[in-house]
């Protein structure tokens, strides 16, 4: 069992390991602490150690040395270390994984069987629909797509009923097609089952689409880590995300214009038009605004055909020290915007902390 | 310079093959023609003859090889095995012209079957029979330990095909211990087995020839009237009839020579 | 069939043998079977290595030193003898134990083969389903490998069956204790009774052709399954 009260709602995870293969050596060395609700991420380029962290924190790792809190249950501390098998959580694998030696109900039985929390039929059905694949139940692996197998692993882990589900890039092995047909489920899966989430991938795009907090591993070292948009809006982004540097926000929808095919999203008293994807109103769509597409003006340019024209003020400017840009954090109302401009407009522009600055917002990326 | 590995194993092969090859040849010339000169030798009178053996008769027959090599300029080669194996290959073709049997069935049969000529033919030895134990103080050269029960096991080889098996047979009925013996009886598939199970220890007493005898351990030498002889025949085979080498070690197992070597080593002549 | 009852006796004691020896290895072999095939100590290769003399080395060679090992003098028979045994050679027992080491190979092998061929991945998704090692073992490995298992049970059946040369020598020839077949042949042989020798020894080429032709069918099945591409 996963205690967690109102003191212990975090992950604590310091973790040291080295993996041996062949004659190389790969360092891993961990300090993290991020909460227990909602989907964190980890993000990294491949052999930045995700997977090693991941399995660390799965137990499926030996020689791992240092404290793993999950809430108030410690898994490993100098002096023990929980088994996986005794680990509440559900794991989904990067490779499915699923038994060969049983067809699909099978292996969704193994799960059940072992869950520790009796698992109801309600629940059994629940959990089928949302994977659907209740068409599945007498295949046999062998007989299965890759995107099938991914959800069947998801049911299977979900089946164990963990206190929280870890993925392993469950998306990576799949076509673009098969992704835009699993990524859904995923969203919807934190939604509709209330499960801490890890989530592991190198896609800012998933990333970005899914995650609550994000930890960005760059050769087995945490480079930066904090909620979404905090780690996004950074001008700390690594190097190789950089040109991804974003805002990423939650906004509601409170209007519809039928002339114009456009939503109006509002967040925190701000508001921007949206292309109309027949999203309702009073629903929730989470924003991303790319820095590179967020220019600044001095006035209100009107005569423009940028639709979305939002007022503030400058908060920071940090320069980039390599290249020709800098990265602009803008003060909205009540929340924060930033843009990605030239070190020359900032000097031709006179831009200063504090000064009054247009942001114009030339696209804006629907997240779901 | 790169060797890739079917170039080296071709290359080894070939060589392999290379020097074999003129062993197997004359191997073969000499198998296949027993009848004609030997290369090798000064004398063009002096063959070769293949002469088959049973094993318990080891020790004598080297010793009669090297006397006959001595005395003549012929040679002679000997396989030892069982009786029954080496009649097995004798009826299927295998080219021995001399066969020395440890009974008189076999050569019996091979007569019967054409195989070898009822003139030629005799009894070369005969086998004395001896109870042995490798322990020093459990036979006192009496029937003594049989009757006491002193034992665990007893070998003996077996009696369907074994001649010293037979005879142990022949001695137990004597002694009217065939019955109480028998669910200790252990059996070897031939006499040198026979000996080993009670050397290394595992029979603590068994029937083995008088010529197996080892210096250490305790024994009875078993009187001759409690079993059928060993007769052990000699039998000169079909395709050596004109071999000038087999006629004559034929004739020198009969000759006073080779009955003191025969006597010296515990076996009975006539 | 013209089997005299000295025939079928050998036959049923070959049987028996060959049963109890198969048994006893797939007890005994299972878990070092498991254990050559995930273990990462320097002790593999010795131990694999001693687990596969009985293929190359003649069973005479064997035969002979278990003769000198279980008896009096031997390190084995004393210890019989202490724990009131007796001696195990010219008994079943004595050709059990022989068995075991010549069978060993050809029952420990395959299903080391299968286990190694599981791998490392689903032991790592079961136990991240709460499965127990003793759990996974019967629930996950045991149905993977089951082809090894069935491999390893024909081979040393079979393999059994076949012996000779141990049986040969700590046999003893001892009618519905250690006379089997294969030496009921060889007697026969050597009495010149060559027509019980070719009734018998048309079975066991038979026995044998059969169960390797079982063995074959089974793997092919097996393969095929892992080859098929569905859908």
């Amino acid at each position: 069992m996963i205690k967690v009260n109102s003191k212990s709602s975090s992950i604590v995870a310091n973790l040291r390991t080295s993996l041996r293969s062949d004659s190389q050596v790969f360092e891993l060395e961990v300090k993290s602490k991020f909460p227990i609700t909602g989907i964190t991420a980890i993000l990294g380029e491949s052999g930045s150690g995700k997977t090693t962290l991941l399995r660390c924190i799965a137990g499926l790792e030996n020689n791992v040395k240092g404290l793993l809190e999950i809430g108030e249950t410690t898994w490993l501390d100098d002096k023990h270390c929980v088994p996986t098998y005794e680990r509440e959580i559900g794991y989904v694998f990067q490779d499915a994984r699923l038994f060969d030696h049983l067809n699909v109900h099978g292996n969704l039985q193994f799960a059940v069987k072992r869950s520790h929390e009796k698992v109801k039929k309600v629940f059994f059905e629940e959990v089928v629909s949302a994977l659907d694949i209740g068409h599945l139940m007498k295949h046999k692996p062998d007989q299965l797509s890759g995107g099938e197998k991914q959800r069947i692993a998801i049911a299977r882990a979900l089946l164990i009923k963990p206190k929280m589900l870890i993925m392993d890039e469950p998306l990576a092995s799949l076509d673009n097609a098969r992704k835009q047909e699993v990524l859904p489920y995923l969203a919807a899966l934190q939604n509709r089952f209330n499960l801490p989430m890890l989530y592991v991938s190198h896609s800012t795009d998933e990333v970005c689409r899914l995650a609550d907090h994000v930890i960005v591993l760059h050769q087995g070292k945490v480079v930066i880590q904090g909620s979404i948009n905090e780690v996004f809006s950074s001008a700390r982004l690594p190097h190789v995300y950089q040109r991804e540097t974003s805002t990423i926000i939650k906004a509601q929808i409170t209007e519809k214009n039928e002339r114009w095919h456009l939503v109006k999203a509002e967040f925190d008293g701000n508001m921007i038009w949206l292309q109309d994807h027949n999203q309702s109103i009073g629903g929730t769509v989470r924003l991303r605004i790319i820095a590179s597409d967020v220019s600044l003006s001095l006035n209100n340019e009107k005569e423009s055909t940028i639709l979305n024209r939002l007022e503030g003020r400058i908060a920071s400017i940090q320069m980039d020290s390599r290249g020709s840009t800098a990265l602009v954090t803008i003060d909205l109302m009540n929340t924060e915007i930033v843009a990605q401009v030239t070190r020359k407009s900032i000097d031709d522009l006179f831009l200063m902390v504090g000064m009054k600055i247009w942001t114009q917002i030339k696209s804006v990326a629907i997240l779901g | 310079m790169k060797f890739n590995v079917p170039f080296i194993v071709k290359i080894s092969v070939s060589w392999v093959l290379l020097f074999l090859c003129p062993l197997e040849l004359s191997n073969a010339v000499a198998l296949i023609q027993p009848a004609s000169a030997n290369s090798y030798s000064l004398n063009i009178e002096s063959q070769h003859a293949n002469v088959a053996v049973a094993s318990n008769f080891i020790k004598p027959m080297q010793q009669l090889k090297a006397q006959f090599e001595a005395n003549t300029a012929h040679t002679i080669g000997v396989s030892y095995s069982s009786s029954g194996k080496l009649f097995a290959q004798i009826i299927n073709g295998a080219p021995f012209d001399v066969f020395l049997s440890a009974d008189q069935v076999k050569p019996n049969e091979l007569i019967k079957r054409g195989k070898a000529s009822p003139h030629k033919r005799f009894t070369y030895a005969q086998g004395a029979l001896i109870l042995w134990s490798s322990k020093t103080l459990l036979v006192n050269n009496s029937p003594d330990v049989l009757y006491d029960n002193k034992f665990r096991k007893v070998a003996l080889a077996n009696p369907k095909f074994a001649p010293y098996g037979q005879a142990a047979v022949d001695v137990l009925n004597h002694l009217v211990l065939l019955e109480q013996t028998q669910p200790k009886w252990v059996m070897g598939e031939s006499i040198s087995q026979t000996y080993q199970f009670v050397a290394t220890g595992n029979a603590d007493i068994g029937f083995i020839s008088f010529s197996q005898k080892p210096d250490h351990g305790s024994y009875w030498l078993i009187p001759a009237d409690f079993y059928k002889p060993i007769k052990q025949d000699a039998v000169l085979l079909q395709n050596a009839e004109t071999n000038a080498a087999a006629f004559a070690f034929f004739q020198f197992l009969k000759s006073n020579e080779a009955k003191i070597i025969i006597q010296s080593h515990h076996y009975n002549v006539d | 069939m013209g089997l005299t009852d000295s025939d079928i006796n050998a036959i049923w004691l070959t049987i028996q043998l060959a049963f109890t020896v198969t048994i006893i290895l797939l007890i005994i072999g299972t878990p070092i079977a498991i254990w050559l095939a995930k273990t990462k100590s320097w002790l593999r290769g010795p131990i694999n290595a001693i687990v596969a003399l009985p293929l190359v080395l003649p069973p005479t060679v064997l035969g002979f030193y278990l003769l000198i090992a279980m008896g009096p003098n031997g390190p084995i028979g004393q210890l019989t003898e202490q724990l009131g045994l007796g001696l195990l050679p010219f008994t079943f027992w004595g050709l059990v134990i022989g068995s075991l080491f010549y069978s060993l190979p050809f029952v420990v092998q395959p299903i080391q083969n299968a286990v190694e061929a599981i791998g490392q991945k689903p032991l790592e998704a079961a136990a991240t389903l709460h499965s127990k090692p003793m759990d996974t073992f019967f629930h996950v490995i045991l149905p993977l490998a089951k082809p090894g298992f069935i491999s390893a049970t024909i081979l040393g059946f079979a393999h059994t069956v076949g012996e000779f040369g141990i049986v040969l020598m700590i046999g003893g020839n001892i009618p519905m204790e250690t006379k089997v077949v294969s030496i009921q042949i060889y007697d026969q042989v050597e009495a010149l009774e060559y027509a019980g020798a070719h009734r018998l020894s048309a079975i066991m080429l038979g026995f044998s052709f059969i169960a390797l032709l079982l063995l074959y069918s089974f793997q092919k099945r097996g393969l095929a399954n892992k080859f098929r591409i569905g859908r």
